[in-house]
């Protein structure tokens, strides 16, 4: 789970990590309030969850609070890679910046624990950093709730290569090592953290993503989501149990196994279609889930063609038959569907859909290129 | 031969009084695996309606049985717990069929796993089947043959089509494993390529990648410097879109890390074949051992 710049830096507050002084504001009016209480320079930034704020225009540095609020008009009127912006952060911008670092703590699957990971090269995208000067880039592990003291404090000292920073920089360090395991974060980064000419270390901006296998232990973390951030249709998956994903192709894919479910997707790739979705329908027995799936996979108007691919083990494939059967009943299926059964059960399934609409096939392969027929016909 | 299990190996079951674990207890059974009890706390003394003992604690059920290996089928919020005792009641082979468990749980108890000097299998994987022998988790036994060859998979479902593409043609496994979809899982591809190759009665390897993490990368470096037998490969995800979880919570490309094309790749550069559908990749396996 994702969640705004303006709630990170509220956790890195309560972590002991320096922020500038700001606001959140959602109208022009408010914008103007902020900046007049602020005075001088203020940033005004956009709260959307998607990177690349910056190149899009939705941050703008300005003097005074006519300024502000002019800037603010502009960015809460704009959508960000299709995200209509409805919030932006009031910050403080007073003091110069004398130098910028990266800072960031992940979970790391290599190394089976947390990875920190410094760079003197802040203010710019880390990945490209990792890329191009990974000698700019200073990692290291723990594997344990213990804070690595002596590794930390060892890239503290090299990071602004000053030593009035190294206390601070650790502070920083600690706190998202903390943030990270209190709160079942996957990734806590400050970028930049800034040295001011005031000799000051402030998290000038910082991103938060959590664990969703935590968020049960974590209702305050679970309450900063923002519903509006979030594909309607992933979210309608979720509560109905389905594991989802929206593509921009036409094939409709309903499938069992998230493994399978990506498959499928490649194969209809490999053979010149394009997939409209993921969607892994679990092992349920229960009719409704493919009920729900169906009309999920109708909701698109892109999608021509539905293929479903089961492969029964535990789950029998004439208990999905028989969800496809209450589908037909409930709800109206308007384009063609293409099915293949196989394993537990599957003699029984093909018999229930005799007298269905549906086209079955007898091989995954068949099934796929069923499939990418039907949806060029229906072109 | 086979490894990690066969129909002497002694299993406990964790869980073993919920729907998942009662009903996955009676189709171990039927296979043939030698289930000697449950742990369920609170339910100690108890007897289930296939007639094993319940205890209350893993050490208990150690004491009472010698169980060598357990598989866990409770809850996400108690199963990081269930991994911790089995291992610290002596436990040697533990298989968490369990989805969901948060991932700073699972760093602590990779650990420890590794400190008792114990193998863990999963989570959120099918667990362990050696064909005609016995099997501890969830697949179906039905579709699986004796055989020769090797299976390491990251999924599940995904993993019985490929195991029913190797039977069809008439290849058999010596064992299948199922590692599991989360990002720390107990045992890679790595742990796990050398019991094979160790095995006499293993001929080839096939393993089933997904997108997210390096273990493909790593796993197609090990190969090449430690693997004699061959090893063939699938990888899918080719399609997925940057930072979206397919499912499983270790199926994610983030940025450029973790794309099937740089696992595939990597397989290409070491000497391993990388399938394109799972036909092609039976077929592959099939036209190398004949």
């Amino acid at each position: 789970m994702k969640i705004h710049e303006y709630q990170a830096k509220e956790l890195f507050g309560e972590y002991g990590i320096a922020v500038p002084p700001h606001r959140v504001a959602t109208t022009p009016d408010e914008v103007q309030a902020a900046a007049a209480a602020f005075g001088g320079t203020v940033a005004v930034k956009a709260q959307v969850h998607v990177g690349g704020r910056g190149k899009a225009g939705g941050i703008k540095v300005v003097t005074g609070a006519e300024a502000a609020r002019t800037a603010g008009e502009a960015i809460l009127g704009m959508s960000i890679k299709d995200i209509p912006v409805k919030k932006v952060l009031v910050v403080e911008s007073h003091a110069e910046i004398v130098r910028e670092a990266y800072l960031g703590v992940i979970l790391d699957r290599s190394v089976k624990g947390v990875t920190f990971i410094c760079s003197a090269a802040g203010g710019v995208d880390i990945e490209e950093v990792a890329a191009n000067t990974p000698e700019k880039i200073i990692r290291f592990h723990a594997t344990s709730r213990d804070f690595p003291e002596a590794e930390a404090r060892m890239a503290a000292s090299q990071l602004f290569g000053d030593e009035q920073t190294v206390e601070p920089v650790l502070n920083a360090m600690r706190g998202l090592f903390n943030l990270l395991w209190e709160k079942d974060a996957s990734l806590a980064e400050i970028n930049p953290l800034v040295q001011n000419d005031r000799g000051e270390v402030v998290a000038l901006d910082g991103k938060v993503n959590f664990d969703d296998n935590a968020l049960y232990r974590q209702p305050e973390v679970a309450a900063l989501r923002d519903l509006d951030e979030e594909d309607v249709n992933e979210l309608e998956a979720k509560e109905k149990g389905l594991s989802f994903v929206q593509l921009d192709g036409d094939i409709g894919c309903m499938v069992n196994g998230a493994g399978l479910a990506m498959a499928t997707m490649d194969m209809i790739q490999l053979f010149g279609g394009a997939p409209a979705n993921f969607l892994d329908v679990g092992g349920s027995s229960n009719p409704d889930k493919v009920v729900h799936a169906f009309q999920l996979l109708l909701q698109n108007p892109r999608v021509k063609a539905i293929l479903i691919n089961i492969f029964g083990g535990i789950t029998r494939c004439d208990d999905i038959a028989h969800g496809i059967l209450e589908s037909y009943k409930r709800i109206e299926i308007n384009r063609p569907v293409v099915i293949r059964l196989s394993g537990t059960n599957a003699e029984e399934g093909r018999q229930l859909l005799t007298d269905t609409p549906l086209l079955t096939a007898d091989t995954f392969e068949a099934a796929v290129k069923q499939a990418i027929t039907c949806a060029k016909e229906a072109k | 031969m086979s490894i990690l299990l066969d129909k002497s190996t002694k299993v406990l079951v964790q869980g073993i009084t919920g729907r998942d674990g009662a009903f996955h207890t009676r189709q171990m059974l039927d296979y043939g695996t030698q289930i000697v009890g449950g742990v369920t706390p609170g339910k100690g003394g108890q007897l289930t309606d296939d007639g094993l003992p319940v205890f209350n604690s893993v050490q208990e059920a150690v004491g009472e049985t010698g169980a060598t290996a357990s598989v866990i089928y409770v809850p996400a919020r108690f199963a990081a717990a269930a991994v911790s005792e089995a291992v610290e009641a002596g436990i040697g082979l533990v298989v968490c069929i369990t989805e969901g468990i948060p991932v700073l749980d699972m760093v602590t108890v990779y650990h420890q796993v590794a400190a008792q000097g114990a193998r863990l299998i999963g989570p959120n994987c099918p667990g362990i089947i050696s064909p005609g022998k016995a099997k501890i988790g969830i697949m179906p036994g039905a579709i699986h043959e004796p055989g020769r060859v090797g299976v390491i998979s990251r999924s599940g479902t995904l993993t019985y089509e490929i195991v029913h593409a190797l039977t069809t043609r008439g290849i058999g496994q010596s064992t299948c494993i199922g590692i599991g979809g989360d990002p720390i899982v107990g045992s890679s591809f790595r742990d796990l390529l050398p019991l094979f190759e160790d095995d006499d009665e293993t001929d080839a390897v096939v393993l089933v990648g997904e997108i997210g993490g390096d273990e493909e990368e790593r796993t197609a470096a090990f190969i090449q410097d430690h693997i004699r037998k061959p090893v063939f490969a699938y990888v899918v995800g080719q399609t997925a879109p940057e930072g979206k979880r397919m499912g499983h919570a270790g199926a994610i490309v983030s940025g450029n890390a973790g794309t099937a094309e740089s696992k595939i790749k990597a397989f290409g550069a070491a000497g391993v074949p990388v399938a394109g559908t799972i036909d092609e990749l039976a077929d592959t396996v099939r036209a190398k051992l004949e």
